[in-house]
């Protein structure tokens, strides 16, 4: 198990490597600059020269590249030109906002995907079956955007239940410990900073969730049709067993398998996902401050913030792969 | 009824159940005595020299206050923390007379060693702050600095020369040249007063260079310790969720003050940094928020059929034009320039694509500012045979072949929908002897960097001013020969110089309106309009007052039914 895991951590190295000048080649050779977004109008030739000069974008390519891998190796992943913080502290301060919706959404998803996908492989061939497969494509293929801003509309906009913008109502004074605001609201004994945390989080987690609860309930389905027809199930069914714990003991655990894979993978597709629900929601989150940052070619801001997801991303995958043989035992990691 | 049904069931019921409990508790949340405004983005600082975009400029021209501001929803220069000036009569040193007992939100008394502080502050600003994109302003009104980095503009291309103090109330800012507009660039929100203790104890002007350029201030003075003589001061910001300013307890001004130096009437300002235009309208509808800017075209219509809300009219105080580049011919030939005005049907454009918020244009200074020409500008309305005339009086064959540049994936203020306004111009010149071909490019990375380098021969842009000084319109555009304009007219340069340097506010008018007369025959640009922002309200905010330039009187806002 431990020289699996070192062994996947070594990993990381060529892939970071690689990532690394993917990253820095590629949005150097995007035509324009950082001059042209902090000056707008004003960004005179003179003034786009000098502020070249002073952020070394004048000088060869791979010099550039030498300085960007030297100080990176140190751990420092260089100041964001727009805002003039460094990066490290802005991912300390935005992954967590991340981290809490991207798991609020997971939950969402998983809370009904799994469910939902059992009862209808159970009822297979069903109306619900039925209706669940078409409320999976709609859930798929509605864009996030889309259903956040309907979502918004209805239930902030219209009914006036949830709120529609960022993460704690502005007038609540809390502490933020950790950074996760329902977590700190909990620790911090505040619970209407906790509650009012929770409720920002509805909204966009459901927006964000649709995908992977279609996803789940699908693959939960299909997973537990194939194993709800397997020897062991049905000999258990002929020993007697009841009915439900046949299901939890034998087809549920089984079926879960692959929905795990499928967790590690929809963790880092949300947290693609994130860019347009925290911008719809005004989230101050990873996915819009990249977003912004690639609008406004913040090199230092969209280099780190890459590498620490990629990192972040080959971490979840790595979990999800431990965790293979907690559900399983007859899968072992060597 | 299997129970994974049961399960779904109850995690739905138990969803309303949150759902309905938090639309209660958001309801509850209501307080009167605290505007919360919608920004589009976090200030990148609390430190006005050290920044020049309008998020950071906000929260700033509220904390400090500079020697002199403007009336309320106009470019008018007022006292502030100075109550009269005068010049020398060579026009190079400026007396300020200062406002007596007034004092810094630390405690710490203004008085005229503060105003020397913060001017020799800016004037040695270390290397990296030397930066256009930290220091534009200053970069920009000022025009050097004492001890220049390499590349940094150094004291022979500076107007400011020095401060002296006079006794403890008075200030004499020296000048290199005589400058009509320095006294305007003061009201700019950059140039407000600092606490010189709390500029030294929170190492304002301390941090490092990365190794890839970017200056980081370590120090605390413009993140948690902005410390001027606004009526409102800095409580708390942080970053992505909220800035907090309160009341100024020991605010100079009252109740009873002229707008521009009232004491606040709401207990706390909040601004909350939402980046999505939709957002804010629907953070407003909530009633998360109170009020915003910038309301996209698009959202006009929704704010003005909700009863809730109201618009407040920015005046207009930018320009949209066609640009020439005369050094790509024949537009160095002035009859083909005029045949270009005569063939935009810019009327046609104003009325079809600004949705009643586009004032048409003769001329490129907005109406507000002094030096608007209101006699003696060339009119050029729309007459394709006019234009068509012209271009055969220069002995051009028809049409005329004309390369017209266009700006995609933006919207500017003064140009909401730049592909709209290119195609009925396009109509328009076809119509009048030219044969256009099209040029578009996405406005990020470099629309405005080839228009600047002269690649453009017709290009549209144009340009919202950041003070109320005509050479913010006329110098920057006109003052010298560009790669963008292409053209060498030192009458015009000279005339603008001779405007700029003027300090008497009549003749100084007079000049500006004569070179705005000439601008207009000699056709560097075509202007076509100037348009009307907007801001969107809770219809219960009264008193806000948009100012051309962005200096907002957020003081002056109270809550009504």
């Amino acid at each position: 198990m431990l020289r699996f895991i070192v062994r996947r951590l070594l990993l990381l190295v060529p892939i970071l490597i690689g990532l690394s000048i993917l990253i820095f080649f590629w949005i150097h050779a995007l035509p324009g600059g950082p001059a042209q977004a902090l000056l707008g109008e004003r960004a005179t030739p003179e003034a786009v020269a000098q502020i070249r000069h002073d952020l070394g974008l004048d000088k060869p390519i791979y010099e550039q590249y030498w300085a960007y891998v030297r100080t990176t190796a140190e751990g420092n992943l260089g100041v964001s030109i727009s805002s003039r913080r460094p990066v490290t502290t802005e991912i300390r301060e935005r992954f967590p906002a991340t981290v809490e919706l991207t798991i609020a959404a997971m939950i969402f998803a998983l809370s009904l995907g799994i469910p939902l996908g059992f009862y209808a492989a159970k009822r297979h061939g069903s109306a619900f079956d039925h209706a669940s497969l078409v409320g999976s494509l709609i859930g798929i293929s509605i864009p996030i955007f889309f259903l956040a801003i309907i979502l918004k509309y209805i239930f902030a906009v219209r009914l006036g239940w949830l709120p529609s913008i960022g993460r704690q109502s502005v007038l609540i004074n809390a502490e933020h410990p950790t950074g996760f605001y329902v977590l700190d609201g909990i620790v911090t004994g505040n619970w209407n900073a906790a509650w009012d945390a929770v409720q920002h989080l509805i909204l966009p987690a459901i927006a964000l969730g649709s995908i992977p609860l279609a996803i789940i309930a699908r693959i939960t389905r299909a997973s537990a049709l194939d194993v709800q027809n397997e020897d062991y199930v049905r000999t258990a069914r002929a020993k007697g067993m009841s009915p439900g714990i046949v299901d939890r003991r034998h087809v549920m655990r089984n079926a879960l398998l692959p929905v795990v894979t499928i967790i590690g993978l929809q963790f880092g597709l949300l947290l693609g996902g994130a860019v347009l629900t925290e911008t719809v929601f005004a989230i101050p989150g990873m996915g819009s401050w990249l977003a912004q940052a690639i609008f406004n070619r913040d090199y230092p801001v969209i280099q780190g913030g890459v590498l620490f997801l990629a990192i972040v991303f080959v971490m979840v995958n790595l979990i999800v792969d431990l965790s293979y043989g907690f559900l399983n035992p007859r899968i072992r990691v060597s | 009824m299997g129970r994974k049904l049961k399960f779904s069931l109850v995690v739905v019921v138990a969803s309303l159940a949150l759902v309905a409990a938090a639309g209660a508790a958001l309801k509850s949340n209501k307080a009167t005595t605290t505007l919360v405004f919608g920004a589009s983005a976090d200030p990148v600082i609390l430190d006005g020299p050290l920044v020049s975009d309008g998020e950071s400029l906000r929260p700033i021209s509220i904390i400090f206050q500079g020697l002199v501001s403007l009336k309320p929803g106009t470019t008018t220069i007022v006292p502030q923390l100075a109550t009269s000036w005068s010049t020398s009569k060579n026009g190079l040193n400026w007396t300020f007379n200062l406002r007596q007992g007034v004092k810094f939100t630390d405690g710490t008394p203004f008085n005229a060693a503060a105003v020397c502080f913060n001017f020799n502050r800016w004037w040695n600003f270390p290397g990296p702050l030397q930066n256009p994109s930290v220091t534009y302003y200053w970069n920009t009104v000022f025009g050097g600095f004492h001890h220049p980095a390499t590349g940094s503009p150094g004291p022979d291309k500076a107007l400011y020369k020095g401060c002296k103090t006079a006794g403890q109330n008075t200030a004499i800012i020296q000048l290199t040249r005589k400058s009509g507009g320095f006294l305007g660039s003061l009201a700019l929100s950059v140039f407000g007063m600092a606490s010189p203790t709390a500029l030294v104890k929170y190492k304002a002007d301390a941090g490092t260079v990365t190794p890839d350029g970017v200056f980081q201030p370590t120090g605390t003075f413009g993140t948690q310790h902005p410390v001027g003589t606004g009526p409102y001061m800095f409580k708390s910001w942080k970053i992505g969720d909220k800035l907090v300013l309160v009341k100024n307890p020991t605010y100079w001004g009252n109740a009873s003050s002229p707008s521009w130096s009232r004491s606040g009437k709401v207990d706390q300002l909040i601004f909350v940094p939402i980046p999505d235009n939709a957002a804010r309208l629907q953070a407003l509808e909530t009633g998360e928020i109170q009020g915003y800017d910038n309301v996209a075209p698009q959202d006009i219509p929704t704010v003005r059929g909700n009863s809730g809300l109201k618009l407040v009219n920015r005046p207009p105080f930018n320009v949209a034009y066609v640009g020439i580049n005369q050094s790509k011919p024949p537009m160095n030939n002035i009859l083909v320039r005029e045949a270009v005005a005569y063939g935009l049907d810019r009327a046609g454009v104003v009325n079809a694509f600004y949705g009643g918020r586009g004032q048409q244009t003769n001329q490129f200074l907005p109406p507000q500012l002094f030096g608007y020409a209101k006699t003696g500008v060339p009119s050029y309305p729309y007459d394709p045979d006019k234009a068509k005339a012209l271009l055969q009086q220069a002995g051009l064959t028809l049409p005329v072949k004309v390369d017209f540049w266009f700006p995609t994936n933006v919207s500017r203020p003064y140009m909401p929908d730049p592909a709209s306004n290119f195609q009925a111009f396009q109509a328009s010149l076809e119509k009048s002897g030219f044969k256009v071909t099209p040029h578009s490019e996405p406005w990020r990375p470099n629309y405005l960097g080839d228009v600047q380098s002269g690649n453009a021969q017709l290009f549209l842009l144009g340009w919202t001013g950041d003070w109320g000084d005509p050479s913010d319109f006329l110098n920057v555009h006109f003052g010298s020969e560009t790669p963008q304009f292409g053209f060498n007219n030192p009458a015009l340069f000279a005339l603008l110089k001779a405007a700029d340097a003027q300090t008497d506010l009549d003749k100084r008018t007079a000049l500006y309106q004569q070179a705005s007369v000439a601008v207009m025959k000699f056709l560097p640009v075509i202007p076509y309009v100037h348009s009307t922002p907007a801001l969107a309200f809770k219809s219960n905010v009264n008193g806000f007052i948009a100012s051309p330039v962005g200096l907002d009187p957020f003081w002056l806002v109270s809550f009504g039914k």
